[in-house]
């Protein structure tokens, strides 16, 4: 409402500049350029354009194929997890128990692991490469993107509106699909999105899971611009894909727009309740085991498999990790990989705290800011070799050559934590009632004033829960960092290690690569543990 | 001195202030009476520089206030829901603009001491805001508008909602500051009781104007207009005359003859009076009564009415 604006109304330009000049450098300089660079070599080969490739994409059933298969395996993703999770998420939102937090926690340990060793996981768990298993790796990882979006609305719903349908006559089921279901429909249709997004480019879980035989836009992007040096495919599979996503996150904002506006919420605390009857105990029960079930097995093997080794279990993987393995493709011990890990983690949660949190306050506050926060999405979208190869090629000269700078790594990760700042911390911003600006105001307070005494307080928390996201999500990062670390090969980070690990013969390899991947799941799982002790009540997205 | 001359404010399509006036002395108090959506709120508002003027200014002691921004006004304001800060404790609300005035440390816990006792909170500087009764929250906002000692002090339903007893209680402890304080006080509720109690002066506003102002007494016994008339909770018929007539509910009598005559069609038990409805013979008003003492006719009973004529007033709109 226009008369809410006043506040903002009053404040200087010069600020408003920085926190909208921040974030779009960023992105011009980190993510248009070198994606502009990639797409520009495919597409204007000799300087002129030629947009045939792209047509082509259409033309040629091989693709077509792929482009059919990327679209439905998503969509059947996105469904099953949809199903798989929403009971979950209901259980989380409407119930207060023991081990709540934790729960919430260790269900969103899946999503911050890199999709290598998730896939990994799957192939030790006796998975053979079928769709099944990429369509359950896909539900695994996304499993907590629906339990913290539609839990996180559910939470806030008031349920006195199913129960005034209740008592004028609608059953259970009736009441929840008449009245719920179509309350929750924007959370439900913003973690689809999410879901959606994930599943459309993921690339681990198809190489490993997927076989030979099934090919996405993503693995086809990775296999003509890395392995068939065909620029121009490439480019132009890049290009169908950031229509594509282009086109979803679209219509995410649109739902996200109507956001809020006729629902009643009210204080999560009004709203979880114990589970005392035996029905209750009897939901809350059957849903937390089948989710440790269908979540902790796969981690589970995980770590049965770092302990097992060729004389009986024990330590010998983990004393691996200290030893650079003469003649491998490794040039570092993992140990060593997991320091250049939390370093580059931690940089990253530096990068986009400043910047993300910048694009925070900037889309806060102004119409302008939804453009800025679709275009800093895009970067979850958009391929990661598309992103990563186009960072070789664009920074290679003068000030730019970032190539050999141990920087590009964080550079690249905060491209991918940026958006999950910004998640967190705009509802946080959002959800300030203007009118404590206002009694700030007319108490005497300038607006800068303002912005220092009630904004900053109030996203500090949010701001918290944004660097323990970053710093998870640039633990896990693998598919940019593989092609980044391409010209470092002597610091990779822990996943690039994994899969390094992975591709190597020997069983003594594997096991060294569980051994990692389950010291991963310990630093995720208290970077997420950490999140949830600062989360600002139930406020946010994630 | 504060003048309000003809302020208009629109929200869209909406016309929320209709160029209103209004003026409120040095050591006055003005309460603005009015049903839900008449404007109260948003003059509240535009006097603090917090909704934007179409039209209109608002000068204080002759200085046109239309370029001074909200925090350089020097108004303290109590919003309706008191807005406080939930990231501060008591002591932290309360010397927020003491702070923004750039106060030294030791002059500010003073004074927050001081505010605090002045409203019955001493000793709760350290609880969060979060964990004090509606009360107490109603009573640190008081504390915190107070503080900086402004030379005005609008207060937006300030004991909007509590419950009855504690509104008695409150209205009597505001009455006592108020009058201790000597500052301008431009107070809005919806409650008859509240603004009579508390104003020195008390405005009827409707759909963004002032109907009638005046002393509370005057306006209580001559309303000048069927709006105002019906908002008091007068009768307005056009039963007993060429005119319409506003007629005090407690200024009918029942009795067994008089030359006007009515049935009574409804009553209600009202703790300390019945209120009855008497349907006039030879016209289609009905008079709401308030009767003491006895018990009223039965439902139907045909009845006779006195009226005394202090309690009517002729209205000419």
């Amino acid at each position: 409402m226009d008369r809410h604006r006043v506040a903002l109304r009053l404040r200087g330009g010069a600020g408003r500049i920085l926190l909208f000049g921040l974030p779009l450098a960023y992105f011009g300089l980190f993510f248009a350029y070198p994606v502009g660079s990639i797409l520009g070599r495919g597409l204007w080969p000799g300087g002129d354009l030629d947009l045939s490739p792209v047509g082509d994409v259409f033309g040629r059933d091989d693709l077509r194929g792929v482009l059919w298969f990327t679209v439905w395996q998503a969509a059947v993703s996105t469904l099953l997890t949809l199903v798989l999770a929403m009971p979950a998420a209901y259980v989380i939102a409407r119930y207060r128990f023991r081990g709540r937090t934790l729960a919430r926690a260790l269900m969103t340990v899946p999503f911050v692991l890199p999709s290598v060793l998730v896939a990994s996981a799957f192939r030790a768990l006796g998975f053979e490469e079928s769709l099944l298993a990429v369509l359950l790796a896909h539900a695994f990882f996304n499993y907590a993107v629906v339990v913290r979006v539609v839990g996180g609305l559910w939470t806030h719903l008031d349920p006195r509106q199913e129960e005034a349908a209740r008592v004028l006559g609608a059953g259970p089921l009736r009441a929840f699909m008449q009245v719920t279901l179509p309350a929750l429909r924007p959370a439900i249709a913003a973690a689809a999105s999410i879901v959606y997004l994930f599943s459309f480019t993921s690339i681990g879980v198809i190489l490993i899971l997927g076989g030979s035989r099934r090919a996405t836009l993503e693995t086809e992007i990775y296999r003509y611009s890395f392995n068939l040096l065909d620029l121009r495919t490439g480019a132009a599979l890049s290009i169908v894909q950031l229509l594509a996503v282009i086109a979803l996150l679209t219509v995410m904002w649109w739902f996200g727009r109507r956001h809020c506006a006729a629902l009643s919420l009210a204080s999560a605390n009004e709203i979880t309740r114990r589970p005392t009857t035996r029905a209750d105990r009897t939901i809350v029960a059957v849903v937390l085991a089948s989710t440790a079930i269908f979540l902790a097995v796969p981690l589970m093997v995980l770590v049965v498999r770092s302990f097992d080794t060729p004389d009986g279990l024990g330590l010998d993987f983990y004393r691996g990790l200290g030893d650079v393995h003469a003649g491998s493709v490794l040039f570092v011990s993992p140990l060593e990989a997991i320091r250049n890990s939390v370093l580059y983690a931690l940089a990253t949660v530096g990068i986009a705290v400043v910047v993300g949190g910048a694009a925070a306050f900037a889309i806060a506050r102004s119409r302008l800011g939804a453009a800025l926060d679709l275009a800093l999405a895009l970067p979850l979208g958009v391929s990661a070799v598309t992103v990563g190869f186009g960072f070789l090629i664009s920074f290679d000269e003068g000030i730019l050559d970032l190539r050999a700078s141990w920087a590009i790594v964080p550079i690249a990760h905060a491209l991918i934590a940026i958006p999950f700042v910004v998640f967190v911390v705009v509802p946080v911003l959002q959800s300030v009632d203007p009118r404590m600006r206002q009694a700030a105001a007319v108490l005497g307070a300038s607006p800068r004033a303002v912005w220092r005494e009630i904004d900053l307080p109030i996203a500090s928390r949010g701001m918290l829960v944004a660097a323990g996201f970053a710093f998870a999500v640039s633990l896990g990062e693998f598919g940019a960092t593989a092609f980044v670390s391409v010209a470092r090969p002597d610091s990779p980070t822990l996943p690039v290690v994994i899969f390094r690990l992975l591709g190597t013969q020997g069983a003594e390899n594997f096991g060294v690569a569980m051994a990692a991947g389950a010291i991963l799941m310990i630093l995720a799982t208290a970077a997420v543990l950490a999140i949830e002790r600062v989360r600002v009540g139930e406020v946010g997205t994630f | 001195m504060l003048d309000v001359r003809g302020i208009t404010v629109h929200f869209g399509d909406t016309v929320a202030l209709d160029a209103l006036d209004l003026s409120v002395g040095d050591d006055e108090v003005v309460c603005m009476l009015g049903a839900s959506g008449s404007g109260k709120s948003t003059l509240l508002r535009a006097i603090a520089g917090l909704e934007p003027l179409a039209a209109g200014t608002i000068a204080r002691d002759g200085v046109d206030l239309a370029t001074t921004p909200p925090h350089r006004r020097d108004v303290g304001l109590m919003f309706q829901d008191h807005s406080l800060f939930p990231h501060r404790d008591v002591r932290g609300n309360v010397a927020f603009g003491l702070r923004m005035r750039r106060l030294p440390r030791d002059e500010i816990e003073a004074r927050v001491h001081e505010v605090l006792e002045m409203v019955g909170l001493s000793g709760y500087e350290h609880r969060g805001v979060r964990q004090l009764s509606g009360g107490e929250q109603q009573r640190v906002a008081l504390a915190r508008a107070l503080a900086p000692a402004p030379s005005l002090l609008l207060l937006d339903e300030p004991l909007g909602a509590l419950d009855r007893a504690l509104r008695e209680e409150l209205t009597v402890e505001l009455k006592m500051l108020f009058d201790r304080l000597q500052i301008a006080v431009l107070l809005v509720t919806h409650d008859h009781d509240e603004a009579f109690a508390l104003g020195d002066r008390v405005a009827v506003m409707h759909r963004g104007r002032v109907e009638q102002v005046g002393p509370p007494a005057d306006v209580w016994r001559r309303p000048e207009s069927e709006l105002v008339a019906r908002f008091l909770g007068w009768n307005v018929t056009y039963a007993l005359g060429s005119k319409p007539s506003a007629v005090r509910p407690d200024a009918v009598t029942l009795t067994a003859d008089g030359s006007l005559r009515g049935t009574v069609v409804s009553r209600a038990f009202r703790r300390d009076h019945f209120r009855v409805l008497i349907e006039l013979e030879g016209s289609r008003d009905a008079l709401d009564v308030s009767i003491r003492g006895a018990e009223p006719p039965a439902v139907g009973t045909q009845v006779g009415l006195v009226i005394d004529p202090d309690g009517v007033v002729e209205l000419d709109r």
